[in-house]
């Protein structure tokens, strides 16, 4: 690796970003796909049923013991999932607007895995000049707030593309709801970043690596609070997921959708629960630090940890919104515009009210 | 004079994208496309501001315009389904509509030539040093009386807005008092501009088949 000392700066930042990218990428991917199956895993045990363990290679049969407990985790069926989404028959009704048919799935997946760009998910790799992040933005908060707010887009399009009721009703839910939801989102950040005093996320992480007491979610719980629950409704997740809710509207948005395009449509939601929990993460669990707290990493092995410790956190959050799901019902429409706009708004116009006298009065 | 060849591809191409979409938001006959075209504006604006490397601005605009302003709007078109309606231009003469837009341009480009602020700008580009910071201290310090007017004209619209929707909601409810709707006409009549949008939304999507 000696090679990459004598390359110029701009082909050195060049090529480790793109290996970044590439790395980032992959991990998401695989990510979504493991996420689905650990969804499906946590369903099966909240409802006291068993979840996909018959999904195997033909040759894991002929490992002893490690084989069949892999299978019956179904740890191979995410694999079986991509496949069985590629061979299924695309179908597009002859009703659909076609461009925005087409367009929509790629829209709603294409922002949610850009949010992963700005967040720092390591300190370094033993070399200071090369932060464990793709684009060390000043104004990442914005970045992301911005990238977020494109989703709905895909949501919206699809619903007007289908051209039937459901999907309509559910794109116009959709855009209501993540309207709303993101106004309390942008709103209960502000007093972070009164805390914090900067935009940049690499920034935020610093400010908290004095270890668990430093961290964002004990100075601004209730800010913390109004986050999560805008993350629930921004990702269309249970209880806030009426976009699509089954009961009512079939599928929502992607009924008209089958094989590869509705596999986006997943693909998307799964990727902005992982943004928004790499999101959550940054801003109130410390980043990648340690709970002890940590300075960024001088050697390749204690990089290498940090990383785990972001993944770890993230897992948490990954798992939190899967539970959730499982656990409580679904909000009816007007109940979910009242909790937005009546109660999280003013409660984060509050909070950051407070949060701005309190940092006036002890400033100086 | 510059030559073209010297303006960067990349400014030509954005500049292109905005330009061509902003003719689209306005001649395209289906409000949807017209709505559409008129976000893919504003996404090139935002691409001309990180060009210039003014990111805050840049983000802003796209959380602000594209993200909320723009999908209000796609929002609003579809929800009336006025959608497949073809409308006709207000006015038949292109002439005075030509009239208008060299107006409406002049009176805008006019007060932005003659502003003694053109003739402070330094030579060199101010743009990497435009920290978020920066930005806060000059809205909060020098520009704060423009700052408090913007907020003026924007609470005035906004109590417009929950005005309008005041003296909607009876008469569209009197026919048939249900109490779903009762409720709703409550939640309107007392409650700060941001729920207009809310039951209004929540009324018409449960009034739906």
């Amino acid at each position: 690796m000696d090679f990459i000392r004598y390359l110029d700066p701009t082909v050195q930042f060049m090529l480790f970003s793109a290996v970044k990218i590439v790395l980032v990428f992959a991990v998401a991917m695989t990510g979504v796909a493991y996420a689905v199956l650990v969804e499906r895993k946590v369903s099966a045990w909240i409802q006291d049923r068993v979840g996909p363990n018959r999904a195997a290679p033909f040759f894991v049969h002929y490992l002893p013991v490690v084989g069949p407990f892999l299978t019956k985790l179904g740890i191979f069926q995410p694999m079986a999932d991509g496949l069985k989404f590629i061979l299924k028959e695309d179908f597009t009704p002859s009703y659909v607007r076609k461009i925005y048919f087409w367009i929509a799935p790629a829209i709603s997946c294409v922002p949610a895995l850009m949010t992963l760009a700005v967040i720092p998910f390591g300190s370094t790799l033993g070399n200071a000049n090369n932060p464990m992040v793709i684009a060390d933005l000043n104004v990442g908060i914005l970045y992301t707030f911005g990238i977020v707010s494109l989703g709905v887009y895909g949501i919206v399009l699809a619903g007007y593309a289908s051209n039937s009721k459901y999907p309509f009703l559910g794109g116009i839910r959709s855009s209501a709801q993540m309207i709303s939801y993101e106004i309390a989102m942008g709103m209960s950040v502000v007093s972070v970043f009164l805390v914090v005093g900067d935009l940049n996320l690499s920034k935020v992480v610093a400010y908290q690596s004095g270890g668990i007491h430093e961290w964002l979610i004990f100075k601004q719980p209730l800010a913390f609070f109004i986050f999560l629950v805008s993350a629930f409704a921004e990702t269309n997740r249970l209880p806030f997921d009426l976009p699509e809710s089954e009961t009512e509207l079939v599928g929502g948005y992607h009924t008209e959708y089958s094989s590869m395009k509705f596999a986006l449509f997943f693909l998307g939601e799964y990727a902005a629960m992982i943004g928004a929990s790499a999101m959550m993460v940054t801003l109130f669990l410390g980043g990648w630090t340690p709970i002890w707290g940590g300075a960024p990493a001088s050697s390749l092995l204690v990089g290498l940890s940090h990383i785990v410790w972001f993944l770890a956190k993230l897992g948490f959050f990954m798992v939190l919104f899967i539970w959730v799901r499982w656990m409580l019902p679904r909000f009816r429409y007007d109940q979910l515009m009242n909790l937005g706009w009546r109660r999280f708004i003013p409660l984060a116009l509050v909070n950051i009210i407070i949060t701005a006298g309190l940092i006036a009065l002890t400033h100086k | 004079m510059r030559m073209l060849s010297d303006i960067p591809i990349a400014f030509l191409m954005i500049a292109a994208v905005t330009l061509v979409s902003a003719v689209c938001a306005m001649s395209l006959r289906n409000l949807v496309h017209c709505g559409l075209c008129l976000v893919l504006t504003f996404v090139g604006l935002a691409a001309t501001y990180l060009h210039l490397s003014a990111e805050f601005v840049g983000f802003a605009q796209v959380l602000v315009y594209v993200g909320a302003v723009a999908i209000l709007i796609v929002f609003t078109i579809l929800l009336t389904r006025n959608a497949e309606v073809t409308l006709s231009p207000v006015s038949q003469s292109s002439l005075v509509g030509l009239g208008i837009a060299i107006a409406v341009c002049g009176s805008l480009v006019l007060p932005l030539v003659t502003s003694p602020s053109l003739r402070r700008l330094p030579a060199q580009s101010l743009a990497p040093d435009a920290q978020v910071q920066r930005i806060g201290e000059k809205l909060m310090a020098q520009y704060v009386i423009p700052l408090e007017a913007l907020a003026l004209v924007l609470t005035a619209a906004m109590i417009g807005a929950v005005v309008i929707a005041m003296r909607d909601d009876p008469e569209r409810n009197d026919p048939s008092p249900s109490p779903q709707n009762q409720k709703d006409t409550g939640s309107v009549s007392n409650s700060p501009a941001g729920t207009a949008l809310n039951s209004s939304s929540s009324t018409s999507s449960s009034q739906r088949p």
